[in-house]
């Protein structure tokens, strides 16, 4: 039993949003008399978290705490309009909204502070902890709750705001494919190491390590959890997924997880990943969308950690055992015949 | 067809019902009950998110009809809290980030405590086999397997102190 | 995992409060305890189930159908044809503005892929309803089917769906996508190594751990309330509501969690027969996909094949590249043509390369239709475009991560569609990766900056 070591790499980028469809989304923001913001919204979580991600925005656009931000989705009686939850756009789209929303009822706060305060609002700080400061002037404050109570029963202030978010929707030139696809792309490398059974084809990870630059990680464990499970996602398209096992022929095709195999807790490479930041021009506080592109960088790195291992260059998807073993055959076969 | 009585406990709080012969204890737990922790996700005992446990053991709701349910005690994920209070295992999920849609884990949960109350010193390899009949498709297994050793090890201090 | 705070630092601050922190999920605690909702955690009364007749044929003329016996078969309410939907086609793209739409809600003469609905079945219980599919009887004359991206495209291949007329979605009279960028043939005669190799993906599954469902239910002012796993709520609604014809005040969307999306879950295929169903009962109806039906009808990601031809000098400069790809959509459009438009968008690659052609062609055949999946457009192509330059760089002598910097796109590189990069961080994320692999690099590949190229 001979077991062959190698280890490849693979770079992309991934754009963010989809310009080239329709790409809008609206988020509408308001203060309750006791200083609690309710964001609405008709974004869909899909389990990569996005009601805490939103929560974390638009906490930082008002200056006031996370726990004080109450996310209200999904429902389109309630919800302003929302393209939908895909193409790595929500952080970045809804996120933007938000931001603008968070902007036009953070000015109303601000305002009613400083008529309580009777200073300018230009004068006012707010500290994120739920208080509202007077720049240089110890002791001089207000808190959130106060000044929203003072808005709706002393003011007759509604403090809230109306975001949108339409990036400019790109129509490609049919004949030279002049178009504008994102404006903002994330990036990727990872580095695969996998190990060949020689006699059988079978391919174990051993390790996939990543750099991943997202704009602005607005929440890291959130992130660290996007590139986890794509790496894990990635391994499994690579080496392992097919709705047509027998293809050309269609038939037994895989109707149960016993015969759609991924791989299980058991076959586990060690994950590793650093991220970097370079802020997007557009996106809220800097922040590109991760989402979807976890798996990408992984699967051709690991094809080449293979064709690194044992000179076997497969192709198509997915590198399964039989084909890496043809591949080895058929080198010795040359060897052979050589 | 005439239905059949079913009697049984869940969460150690009698039931009795009456269901269409065959009825699986997924659909009673969901549908009759409204015990929507444990989920259905293919109804052909292959992934894992109906687990619960039946007198003590893990085992797949959606291929146990209701004929043999008569005085079974079943343990679904509504009574792993400690009245009211996060169990160590739920603990370590929530600070592990060991969840993405949520869809797989209640029935990893009861993997793990099916593990953790027959084994509480777990190495990483037994944790893998206990948790080999749930998929996850969203986090990559990793900080769930990391979530079952810190509630096992902080379930050891608990019980030393 | 670290943050490499040092790269692009003079571009930030890093004083946020709430952005950048790692506060816990707010889900998690619903997740811990099985208290989180999903679509599917409600029993409303009188629900009934709905479950559809399917195709067992790739490619086949509908010639008789026949209900009666599932008709009076135990707890079937009603039985569902084409002829009771009010607009009979799916409209995913209409919205925004990409004709055309050729896929029928029920199937009306002809099914074109294995599983395409014919008959939707609606009964007291899942047991009676899928009874009941079993007993409708539908013959069919089978046609022949074409399975290939390029055999599809042959003349004489056997034609898949009339409504386009030909095998290919149309790029405004072109029959694919194109970009052009420079001249590849001067640019492949001036190079010193021409290669072409070709790439090839299997279709694969979202396989998300819930399956693709809703529950609609009539409420007493004759709307409908629909509570449904997808991905996005104004895109179903809207969709439904031209489908069913009805005012777009006459439907509510709610949306819990999503037991794992991926890009499975925006096909609008359930929603609008269970709200026909729902408004046609007066009671609510749930319509849920089995596992089965999940993974062999539900839309997969693309198969795709990709031809990439690139011109290299010995320096590792890449001086030409052309790019053939055929995503294979299967029977009917869905999502593909804009995906299609993606992929070629995404050509050729993050690498600045002075003569780019490409050709991105959306081709249907007898597969099961393909969606959007995780990664759109743009997976299978990075899987064919990096293992071209794994090729490359043997093939030029040079370590693949520095091949891959020679090339790599720099803020103010031309693109091949004709933007200017900005923001461009390829150089810097290899830099983060080889360090943490242990993977050495030279000190001119330490050097290196997307900011400017240096020689």
């Amino acid at each position: 039993m001979a077991r062959a070591r190698g280890r490849g790499v693979a770079a992309v980028n991934y754009p963010t949003g989809m310009n080239l469809g329709g790409d809008p989304s609206q988020a509408l923001v308001h203060a309750t008399t006791t200083g609690n913001f309710v964001v609405t919204l008709s974004s869909v979580d899909l389990g990569q978290g996005l009601k805490t991600v939103m929560q974390q925005i638009a906490a930082e656009a008002l200056g006031v705490p996370v726990d004080t931000v109450i996310i209200d989705t999904a429902d389109t009686d309630t919800g302003p309009h929302d393209m939908g939850t895909f193409a790595s756009r929500s952080t970045h789209r809804t996120g933007n909204a938000i931001v603008m929303a968070a902007k036009e009822a953070r000015e109303v706060l601000l305002q009613v502070a400083a008529e309580e305060l009777e200073v300018g609002a230009a004068d006012l700080v707010t500290d994120g902890k739920g208080n509202i400061h007077v720049v240089g002037v110890e002791g001089k404050s207000i808190s959130v709750i106060e000044t929203a109570l003072a808005a709706h029963f002393k003011h007759g202030r509604t403090v809230s705001g109306r975001g949108m978010y339409l990036p400019t929707r790109s129509y490609p030139d049919p004949t030279t494919g002049k178009m504008t696809p994102a404006n903002t792309y994330a990036h990727a490398c990872t580095i695969a190491e996998v190990e060949v059974d020689t006699e059988t084809g079978d391919v174990a990870v051993l390790s996939l390590k990543s750099a991943y630059e997202i704009g602005r990680a607005i929440n890291p464990r959130m992130v660290e959890q996007q590139i986890v499970g794509g790496a894990w996602m990635g391994m499994s398209h690579a080496l392992y997924e097919t709705t047509e096992p027998y293809y050309p022929d269609r038939s037994h095709g895989p109707v149960d997880f016993n015969e759609y195999v991924m791989p299980g807790p058991g076959d586990l490479p060690e994950f590793a990943g650093v991220i970097l930041e370079r802020p997007s021009h557009d996106g809220p506080f800097g922040a590109k969308g991760v989402g979807e592109m976890t798996a990408n960088a992984p699967i051709p790195a690991i094809a080449n950690a293979i064709f690194d291992a044992v000179g076997v260059r497969v192709d198509s998807l997915p590198i399964t055992p039989e084909k890496v073993l043809r591949g080895i055959l058929a080198k010795e076969g040359e060897a052979g015949a050589s | 067809m005439p239905r059949v009585p079913v009697t049984f406990t869940v969460n150690g709080a009698e039931q009795a019902e009456f269901v269409e012969p065959g009825t699986v204890l997924i659909d009673i737990l969901r549908d009759k009950l409204g015990l929507t922790g444990a989920k259905l996700g293919c109804a052909q005992g292959t992934c894992g998110a109906c687990s619960v446990m039946v007198d003590g053991r893990l085992k797949l709701a959606c291929l146990i009809p209701a004929e043999r349910l008569s005085g079974a005690a079943v343990e679904t994920i509504e009574g792993v809290d400690l009245g009211g209070r996060l169990h160590p295992i739920q603990r370590a999920f929530a600070d592990g980030f060991a969840a993405q849609c949520g869809f797989c884990t209640s029935g990893m949960i009861l993997a793990a405590k099916a593990l953790l109350d027959r084994n509480p010193d777990p190495d990483r390899r037994a944790v893998i086999e206990a948790i080999s009949g749930n998929i996850c498709r969203c986090t990559g297994y990793e900080p769930i397997i990391a979530a079952v050793l810190v509630a096992a090890a902080e379930m050891r201090l608990a019980r030393s102190a | 995992m670290e943050h490499v705070r040092g790269f692009f630092a003079a571009e930030r601050t890093d004083d946020l409060k709430a952005v950048g922190s790692s506060r816990l999920r707010s889900d998690i605690a619903g997740h811990v305890t099985g208290k989180t909702q999903f679509y599917a955690d409600r029993n409303p009364r009188g629900m009934l189930y709905l479950k559809m007749v399917r195709s067992p044929h790739h490619h086949a003329r509908i010639k008789r159908v026949d209900a009666s016996a599932a008709l009076s078969s135990l707890g079937v309410v009603r039985i569902l044809g084409h002829s009771d939907v009010p607009a009979n086609i799916y409209t995913i793209l209409r919205l925004i503005q990409v004709e055309p739409n050729d896929e029928p809600v029920l199937a009306v003469d002809k099914v074109r892929f294995q599983g395409e609905p014919v008959l939707a079945v609606i009964a007291e219980s899942e047991a009676g309803a899928r009874a009941a599919v079993a007993k409708v009887k539908v013959d069919y004359e089978e046609l022949p089917a074409v399975f290939d991206v390029e055999e599809a495209l042959k003349p004489g291949a056997p034609l898949v769906n009339e409504y386009h007329g030909h095998n290919y979605f149309t790029y405004e009279s072109y029959p694919f996508r194109r970009v052009r960028h420079g001249d590849v043939e001067k640019g492949f005669a001036a190079a010193d190594h021409v290669i072409e190799e070709r790439y090839q993906s299997s279709p694969i599954e979202h396989a998300p751990l819930e399956t693709t469902g809703c529950i609609v239910v009539p409420e007493a002012n004759g709307r409908l309330t629909c509570y449904s796993d997808t991905q996005a709520l104004f895109f179903t609604l809207d969709n439904a509501a031209l489908i069913l014809n009805v005012p777009f005040q006459k439907l509510r969307m709610i949306g819990g969690t999503v037991g794992g999306g991926f890009g499975g879950k925006v096909d609008v295929i359930v929603e609008p027969i269970a709200m026909l169903a729902a408004m046609l009962t007066n009671r609510p109806v749930k319509y849920a996909y089995t596992r089965e039906e999940e993974m062999q009808v539900s839309s997969p990601r693309a198969a795709e094949r990709i031809y990439i031809k690139d011109g290299v000098m010995k320096d590792g400069r890449i001086v030409a590249r052309q790019i053939r790809l055929y995503a294979d959509a299967g029977a009917y459009s869905r999502h593909s043509p804009y995906g299609t438009t993606k992929a070629a968008a995404h050509m050729p690659g993050p690498y600045t390369i002075p003569n780019v052609h490409v050709d991105c062609h959306c081709v249907y055949t007898n597969r099961t239709p393909s969606s959007a999946m995780r990664g759109f457009g743009v997976t299978i192509a990075d899987f064919a475009l990096e293992v071209q330059m794994d090729r490359l760089a043997r093939l030029v002598g040079r370590d693949p991560i520095e091949f891959r910097m020679i090339n790599a796109y720099r803020d103010g590189d031309m693109k091949a569609h004709g933007k200017v990069t900005d923001g461009a961080a390829l150089v810097e994320t290899m830099q983060a990766a080889a360090e943490l692999a242990g993977w050495r690099l030279s000190d001119w590949a330490k050097r290196q900056s997307s900011l400017k190229r240096e020689g």
